[in-house]
């Protein structure tokens, strides 16, 4: 009996199959868009959660100047100092400090050549950032010391310059500087910011110091603090200590700052699923509007086919028998909207994912609860039509017009 | 003819009341009805509009109820069941024949035919070999696939009645079956349902506006004012050609 009345809805249905296909658009819609932006926005904290994964637990990044600024919006406060790096590296709190000095420029091999960011630094940076050589080597003491001009490169360096052959022990120009390529990085992808983190090329700081950017300046300090040291205690004791080293009196404000990138990335994963809550709650307002569309046009139907329910009740039909009728109708009405939303929603989210680089991250559980619901809204606005229609008296329904 | 043994009336309403409205608009639609109709029978209920013949039929068929009165139902009385309840008996025990044929639109003979028997609860496959058989007994075989729309008015007619003889009833209840017909179609319907009477023994009750029609029945039962006025067997027809 209820597979007859399926059968019988996916009939009626199909009869008027424009008007069934108006009808559900409000649910398609709706299903469509809670679909997108849930999986949207799972891809992009999935992406924010491994760019914090990838930045190490406890990384926190030093700068000159009072608050985190935007590049190219310093203030006038003096650069770090190697010393300022290794002074860092001896405190308790601190298991490893980087010194980072950068410099944006063309890397030239061959007829090749790419524009990147080349960053002066030590094996401490890798460490701190957890990104390994998978090709080759890292610097050795020596050569960190002495500022060797060797270098490592990053994955997207490599593919331009050198295409997928082997690059260890090959020699990029730098500017003036010939520079031997001892190792190449993991990939790592593109950052919380989009950036593509694997563009890039690592020398030893004093060589960038010397021969190119022809200074002693430390632009930032990457540190990662020592086990079981929270954020907090190793801000302070950073703190006191670069105080000390810049010789800022008691009441004067910082002229360096220090930022937690793991809150940053928290705070973005949090304004994402803020973004994600609002817009799915849009969009559940669309599938309302979608449920009193589907109620309209229930009922439209049920005055339209009056005379059907008489003739169906004058053969023997109960109440409870017409009422399950146009109650499943509205059902697979409103599944077969859910259903078109849900591969909608999820083609939209996979072209967005593309587009943003990010993870197509579809939630199964979230396309069952689509599906659950968009069956809810088929009863909860099928039940007033389909009530009406069981109520109707045979004897007015057969002289129905 | 009559070598059937004697029956208990299938049908029999007793001092039957229907009343509309109240106060100083009340209606009396039935007054006080008094019917027995034995099984086999073939009456042929007449009456101006507004006798009652049609709330009488309505009644018969167990779409309304009485508002006073009793009636019984192969004995049984049925003036107080639910509706629901008078849904089973239309169900199992009545077939109806309407004058505008109320057939399903865009529906096949076949699948029309079926209808009463899906609500029967009846199989698949079963329902289609009783259907087909149906409609093959009202000579429409080979129009299973046809929609209403693509019959003539007497073949719809004809596929209204096979869809009242699927369920195998006891009674068929016609209300102008030959309203909307010409008179050579209305002749081949009448002879339709007289041979269902004569050889298939169901009770026929049938509403009608022709004394032509009124004709093939054994019995004529004339409704004035919500009361039976006459009530009187019918001369014996000469057998159809």
């Amino acid at each position: 009996m209820i597979g007859e009345t399926i059968r019988l809805a996916i009939q009626a249905i199909l009869r008027n199959a424009l008007r069934s296909f108006l009808t559900v658009l409000g649910v398609v819609i709706g299903v469509a868009a809670v679909i997108a932006m849930v999986t949207i926005g799972k891809g992009s904290s999935d992406q924010v959660t491994a760019s914090v994964a990838s930045l190490g637990t406890n990384v926190l990044i030093l700068r000159p100047g009072r608050a985190m600024m935007g590049p190219g919006l310093r203030d006038d406060a003096p650069a770090f100092r190697l010393a300022d790096a290794e002074a860092l590296g001896g405190l308790s709190v601190v298991k490893a400090a980087a010194p980072v000095a950068s410099s944006t420029l063309t890397a030239v091999y061959g007829n090749a050549n790419s524009t990147t960011l080349v960053t002066g630094s030590d094996m401490a940076y890798l460490d701190v950032l957890n990104w390994p050589v998978v090709r080759g080597r890292g610097f050795t003491q020596p050569e960190e010391r002495s500022g060797a001009a060797v270098c490592l490169i990053g994955e997207s360096v490599r593919q331009k310059l050198f295409g997928n052959t082997d690059p260890t022990g090959e020699t990029i120009r730098l500017k003036s500087v010939s520079c031997e390529v001892v190792g190449l990085l993991q990939v790592k992808g593109a950052s919380t910011f989009g950036q593509d983190q694997d563009d890039t090329v690592i020398a030893p700081v004093r060589m960038l110091q010397r021969r190119i950017s022809g200074n002693s300046d430390v632009s930032s300090i990457r540190l990662a603090l020592a086990p079981g040291v929270t954020t907090d205690r190793g801000i302070r004791e950073i703190e006191a200590l670069m105080r000390e080293r810049r010789r800022i009196a008691i009441g004067e404000e910082d002229d360096f700052s220090v930022t937690d990138m793991a809150e940053i990335t928290s705070m973005l994963t949090g304004i994402n699923n803020v973004l994600a809550g609002l817009l799915s709650s849009v969009a559940a307002v669309s599938l309302l509007v979608g449920g009193i569309g589907i109620m309209n046009i229930m009922l439209v139907s049920v005055t339209e086919r009056t005379r059907e329910i008489g003739i169906r009740l004058a053969v023997g039909a109960q109440a409870r028998q017409v009422l399950m009728q146009f109650l499943i109708e509205a059902v697979v009405l409103s599944l077969i909207g859910g259903l078109i939303g849900i591969v909608t929603g999820l083609s939209l989210a996979w072209v967005a994912a593309r587009f943003m680089a990010i993870p197509f991250a579809p939630s199964p559980a979230v396309i069952l609860l689509a599906f659950v619901f968009s069956a809810a809204v088929g009863v909860v606005f099928g039940y007033f039509p389909a009530r009406a229609a069981a109520r109707l008296d045979p004897i007015e329904a057969l002289r129905h017009q | 003819m009559d070598d059937r043994p004697a029956r208990a009336p299938i049908i029999e309403l007793r001092g039957i009341r229907r009343l509309y409205g109240a106060g100083e608009a009340e209606v009396r639609a039935l007054d006080g009805v008094d019917l027995a109709i034995r099984q086999g029978e073939f009456v042929a209920i007449m009456g101006a509009s507004g006798s009652g013949k049609s709330t009488a039929m309505n009644i018969i068929g167990c779409l309304d109820s009485p508002t006073s009165g009793t009636y019984r139902f192969e004995g049984r009385d049925v003036s107080g069941l639910t509706r629901d309840q008078r849904a089973l008996i239309r169900r199992h025990c009545l077939g109806f024949v309407f004058q505008g044929f109320n057939l399903l639109p865009r529906t096949t003979a076949l699948e029309n035919v079926e209808l009463p028997l899906i609500y029967k609860g009846m199989g698949r496959a079963e329902r289609a070999a009783r259907a087909a058989g149906a409609l093959a007994k009202v000579g429409l075989r080979g129009r299973e696939h046809h929609d209403p729309s693509e019959l003539s008015g007497g073949q719809q007619q004809r596929v209204a009645i096979a869809r009242a003889l699927a369920s195998d009833p006891a009674v068929i209840l016609a209300d102008e079956p030959t309203g909307n017909l010409d008179t050579r179609r209305s002749h081949e319907i009448m002879d339709l349902l007289a041979r269902l009477n004569r050889e298939d023994g169901i009770t026929i009750v049938m509403v009608t506006h022709e004394e032509d029609m009124a004709a093939y029945a054994g019995r004529l039962v004339t409704f004035i004012d919500g009361r039976v006025a006459s009530d009187r067997a019918m001369p014996a027809r000469e057998a159809a050609t």
